[in-house]
């Protein structure tokens, strides 16, 4: 870790004024949990660490006309002692109590778990986001990929995203407010999470001198059955090894629509649309559940040692489904 | 006089009984101070500049960038140019600084240019390894096994295996070093407290650095963990002192998280594939393996197949692979776990082959241990299907029931020798009643404090209390270090006689007053009394205050008459698995053991549950991930070099063997024989759960669902 300077704005525009047009000049610091790690391994370099947790407004979760309001700084701990929360998403919860460690609930916020790098161990252990030989070759392809992505993978990128809300906020159509020099702008969830193509691109729709201040869950996604499933080998702070996250629009018992979105599976979360069609108009039990599952996995592409995660996430949309429809929140059956 | 020899057990105040650990408070409370928590006047911090190639030659050296920044104060070359690297992560210059962090710097500031050459990193195929990277180091024949397998009527083939694993301890290694004047003081963690002196001798001694072994003061208060890996000056330790020689200043320099991953611990793998037959009735008649494994770039020793059981007709192989992962050290139990897991693996499958129950094909074959430890393991298997309720539980493998979640019972044995290493003890007792006992030994984190106190007070008829004990550092009488589970034997048959020395020359001043001879008395219960009569005694105070203005002292050296080698343990283990998934959860872990006479039920029962979780975590998590691609390691930080948390343990029950039959054998190790059963009486579960083997450890998803993919296909169960 070289050394960097430190500043807390306690305005948006002080803040903006502190970052640079290069990754380099400045990074954006809310919880650290990721970024000290990445400074004290030298993947990442910085001249400026800008804390926003100064910033007023950031740390706070409302609701609006619009919809639910959740600002950037707001920690994990935070967001799911939020009792609109804890009733109307339980599969957010259930994302935050994956991350099975007081002191990340603590500390870690919300924008943070968006905007924190890749865990892939090529790219930890100092070989470059894509991971490529100096023939332009991928590392992970020709190594060890048992953690790597199995869909969206034929670009340089196989990394996955680490997000552990990128899912469950994509499955509830979320968009997330970006501020930089030249006013804000809104992207979709969906749209935030890019695979670089090639090197010196990153996996952020964003730029150095922009700052994630907030998601909205829009009015429209309040009242879906909402759900996620995680599969994880270990009880104690771990990874899981894919993610399924599920909104569901009911009628009835009855499908009218319903989102899908697959975690750890791709550089960014990855919907799987055609499963999520396909459940329209059917009602959820153990078999259009496996079925649905089964749709969510076509055209997986696994690595020479990640096939086993295709089995996985299939599990993951059908345990995901079955719990959407047996954990309904009051909200959802109103 | 006294008598040396254990008390009978209506004799014990204190051995055998549950004592709390007597550094719990100064540990739990942050007070006892690590080799890591060590700050000196002046102090520098030491780093190192290390190999980003698993093989390669050191061309150039460039050092001059470093030594120009600000605060660094010296530069000491481990590798000089010319020299190979033989794994990625070893050391090749360390550099001192006036902080962590301009260390840091100048470390990663030294210019080294390589000429990488081949190497090979992993073990996962004997073939592809070639001449160049294996040796045959065993083949082992016994009896006549063709004609043993043509006699068997039921033939079981499989392949086990276990991959390279690090000692993780928490407390990483390294030191703090200090001369003063020919004078070097080092306080390091480590597991060889009385024989580490030896080691700055030596290695110093190859830098051009002379110094007295007498001069050497090592001190070791409290550790981290060591399981077999810190017993060396190591690398850093000699390139430490140097770098205070060198700028004449105190340096400390512990690894950092990754490196001390990469390079500083490391069991060997072991891979094997194994067909074992046997009568239709149980008995075991005929073994046959083709065992390999990798220990980095040296061979880590041949495994003895088939494991415990002694089969009449045996044809074993083994083959080491060297290879550039860094050297392997021991870890708790060198190769026991390796052979377990392959060998009790084989026997559960030949066992499901046979349509047994395992516990039961295992007591058939009790004539095939070692006859001593025979009676043993019946008492074990019977206390841990007790505990494990086993008969009521166990089913036939893969009939498991209905649905995703599966259950299943496995079970394991293993042997292990434990006889004490050569201590020395000194104990004290001064005018004013005070008692302490000194001994160049450490522990660990493993109790021998405890043990050394329990011993102490129960020789002098006193709390554990009174007793200030003093280890961890070479000025006391040397004793062993602890490795091969010697250490409790080696401190406590010393302790006993060094105490029971002291309360001897006590008892001949105390005579006179009791006017009676000194053969006639004994200590008990804080007096010292006519024997069994504690009307006629004197408090120990006063008893104390009769030897005039000297302290008394006695000493002991370990003594084979109170202490015994060979043990052997039980493991049971349950575990539900997600078959949808391969999710491996433990659900219950029973784990009995013998030891002769055991000192402190309590700490003895805590080295059960700490060899059970560590035994947990290798069956389900570890794994040293070395990639071929890039010959490096891919896990070194607690991230993905995964470890269980206490959320993954299940229940686990230790039992602790005593009474007739076991305390008349006196003290035998412990540290190491709990751990080894854990990975095949866990693998065993599964197999039983599931239907199938898992062929390798960890059992995680990716090797669980391939395992269910071959039932799947009509693999063999």
């Amino acid at each position: 870790m070289d050394a960097f300077e430190y500043a807390k704005p306690s305005s948006l525009k002080e803040a903006l004024g502190l970052l640079g047009s290069d990754w380099d000049d400045a990074s954006v610091f809310a919880g650290g949990t990721d970024l000290i790690s990445l400074l004290k391994d030298d993947v990442v370099d910085t001249k400026r660490l800008v804390n926003i947790k100064g910033i007023a407004g950031l740390n706070r979760v409302h609701e609006s006309a619009e919809g639910v309001h959740i600002g950037a700084a707001v920690t994990v701990e935070e967001l799911i002692s939020n009792p609109m929360i804890r009733e109307q998403f339980p599969a957010i919860v259930d994302a935050a109590e994956g991350i099975r460690s007081p002191q990340l609930h603590n500390m870690s916020t919300v924008g943070g778990w968006l905007c924190q790098r890749p865990r892939c161990w090529y790219y930890r252990n100092g070989f470059g986001l894509l991971a490529l030989d100096k023939d332009g070759n991928s590392l992970v392809a020709q190594g060890d990929n048992r953690y790597h992505a199995i869909f969206g993978n034929s670009g340089p990128a196989k990394f996955i995203s680490p997000s552990s809300f990128g899912p469950v906020l994509m499955a509830l159509n979320g968009e997330i407010r970006i501020e930089g020099p030249k006013g804000a702008r809104n992207v979709a969830v969906g749209d935030f999470f890019v695979i670089p193509q090639k090197q010196g691109e990153r996996e952020h729709a964003i730029a150095p001198n922009e700052i994630v201040t907030e998601v909205t869950i829009p009015a429209a996604s309040r009242g879906m059955r909402n759900a996620l499933y995680e599969v994880r080998p270990k009880e104690g702070l771990d990874w899981p090894i894919t993610t399924a996250a599920v909104a569901l629009r009911m009628r009835g018992d009855t499908v009218e629509s319903a989102r899908i979105v697959l975690g750890h599976v791709a550089p960014k979360p990855w919907p799987a649309e055609d499963a999520a069609k396909w459940l329209a108009g059917k009602t959820i039990n153990e078999e259009t559940a496996a079925k649905a599952g089964d749709a969510a996995v076509q055209g997986a592409t696994p690595l020479s040692r990640n096939g086993y995660k295709v089995q996985l996430a299939r599990v993951s949309v059908k345990r995901a489904l079955l719990a959407a429809v047996r954990e309904r929140s009051s909200a959802a059956s109103a | 006089m006294a008598d040396y020899h254990w008390p009978p057990a209506n004799r014990r105040a204190l051995i055998g009984k549950r004592t709390m650990r007597i550094d719990g408070p100064v540990k739990s409370s942050g007070r006892a101070k690590y080799s890591y928590d060590i700050n000196r006047p002046g102090m520098l911090w030491g780093k190192m500049a290390t190999s980003p190639y698993a093989h390669a030659k050191v061309t150039k050296i460039d050092t001059s960038a470093a030594e120009a920044m600000p605060g660094v104060k010296g530069v000491v070359t481990i590798v000089p140019e010319g020299q190979e690297v033989l794994w990625a992560g070893q050391e090749i210059v360390a550099v001192a600084a006036d902080s962590e962090e301009r260390a840091e710097a100048a470390a990663d500031a030294i210019k080294i240019d390589y000429e990488p050459l081949p190497y090979l990193v992993t073990d996962a195929d004997p073939e592809h390894a070639g001449a160049q990277y294996s040796k045959q180091l065993e083949q082992r024949v016994n009896g006549n096994p063709d004609q043993g397998f043509q006699q068997a009527e039921v033939i079981s083939e499989g392949h086990y295996g276990v991959p390279v694993i690090t000692h993780c301890c928490l407390e990483p290694h390294g030191q703090v070093t200090e001369w003063n004047g020919d004078d070097l003081t080092v306080w390091t963690s480590t597991q060889n407290v009385s024989g580490m002196a030896g080691e700055y001798v030596d290695g110093l001694k190859e830098q051009g650095i002379t110094v007295a072994a007498n001069n050497v003061h090592v001190i070791s208060h409290y550790m981290g963990g060591g399981f077999g890996s810190k017993f060396a000056a190591e690398t850093w330790g000699i390139a430490c002192a140097q770098l205070s020689k060198k700028t004449g200043r105190p340096v400390k320099m512990m690894l950092e998280r990754d490196h001390e991953l990469m390079v500083a611990g490391a069991r060997p793998s072991m891979h094997g594939h194994v067909k074992v037959g046997a009568k239709r009735d149980g008995t075991l008649v005929a073994w046959e393996s083709e065992s390999w494994g990798t220990g980095g770039p040296s061979d880590a020793g041949a495994p003895r197949f088939p494991y415990v059981f002694e089969v009449p007709n045996v044809r074993a192989k083994h083959t080491a692979i060297m290879t550039n992962i860094g050297p392997a050290r021991a870890w708790r139990a060198p190769n026991h776990p390796q052979m377990a897991l392959i060998s009790n693996g084989a026997m559960e499958d030949l066992a499901a082959k046979l349509n047994m129950d395992p516990v039961d094909f295992m007591l058939k074959n009790m004539n095939l241990v070692v006859p001593e430890r025979a009676k043993t393991y019946q008492e074990e298997f019977a206390k841990a299907s007790e505990l494990m309720d086993w008969k009521s539980k166990w089913h036939p493998r893969g009939k498991s029931g209905a649905g995703p979640l599966k259950r299943g019972l496995g079970v394991s044995l293993h042997t292990w020798g434990g006889r004490g290493n050569l201590s020395n003890c000194l104990v004290t007792i001064h005018p004013d009643g005070s008692v302490e006992t000194s001994l160049g030994s450490q522990d660990l984190g493993t109790g021998t404090r405890t043990v050394i106190a329990i011993v102490t007070g129960e020789t002098l008829g006193l709390p554990v209390e009174a007793v200030k004990v003093n280890i961890g550092d070479n000025k006391y009488p040397p004793a062993g270090a602890s490795g091969g589970s010697t250490t409790v034997s080696g401190v406590s048959t010393s302790t006993r006689r060094a105490a029971t020395e002291a309360l001897n020359s006590l008892l001949a001043k105390v005579a006179p007053s009791l006017g009676v001879p000194a053969d006639q008395l004994e200590a008990w219960d804080g007096k010292i009394q006519v024997k069994g009569n504690p009307a006629k005694s004197i408090p120990w105070k006063q008893a104390c205050a009769k030897m005039g203005a000297s302290s008394i002292t006695g000493t002991g050296k370990t003594s084979n008459d109170l202490m015994s080698s060979g043990v052997g343990g039980v493991q049971m283990s349950e575990v539900e698995v997600d078959t949808e998934t391969g999710v491996v959860k433990i659900v219950k872990h029973v784990s009995v053991q013998d030891c002769g006479l055991v000192i402190d039920v309590r700490t003895a029962e805590s080295q059960l549950y700490g060899a059970a979780i560590m035994g947990i975590t290798y069956a389900l998590f570890e794994e040293k991930i070395m990639d071929q691609v890039t010959g490096r390691c891919l896990n070194p930080n607690m991230e993905f070099y995964k470890l269980a948390s206490i959320a993954d343990i299940g229940e686990i029950i230790p039992h602790m063997m005593t009474g007739p039959g076991y305390d008349e054998r006196g003290t035998i190790g412990l540290g190491e024989p709990p751990v080894i059963s854990p990975g095949a009486a866990i693998s065993n579960a599964v197999a039983n759960a599931i239907g199938v083997r898992v062929p390798e450890l960890p059992l995680t998803p990716d090797r669980v669902l391939a395992a269910l993919g071959t039932l799947e296909k009509g693999g063999v169960a």
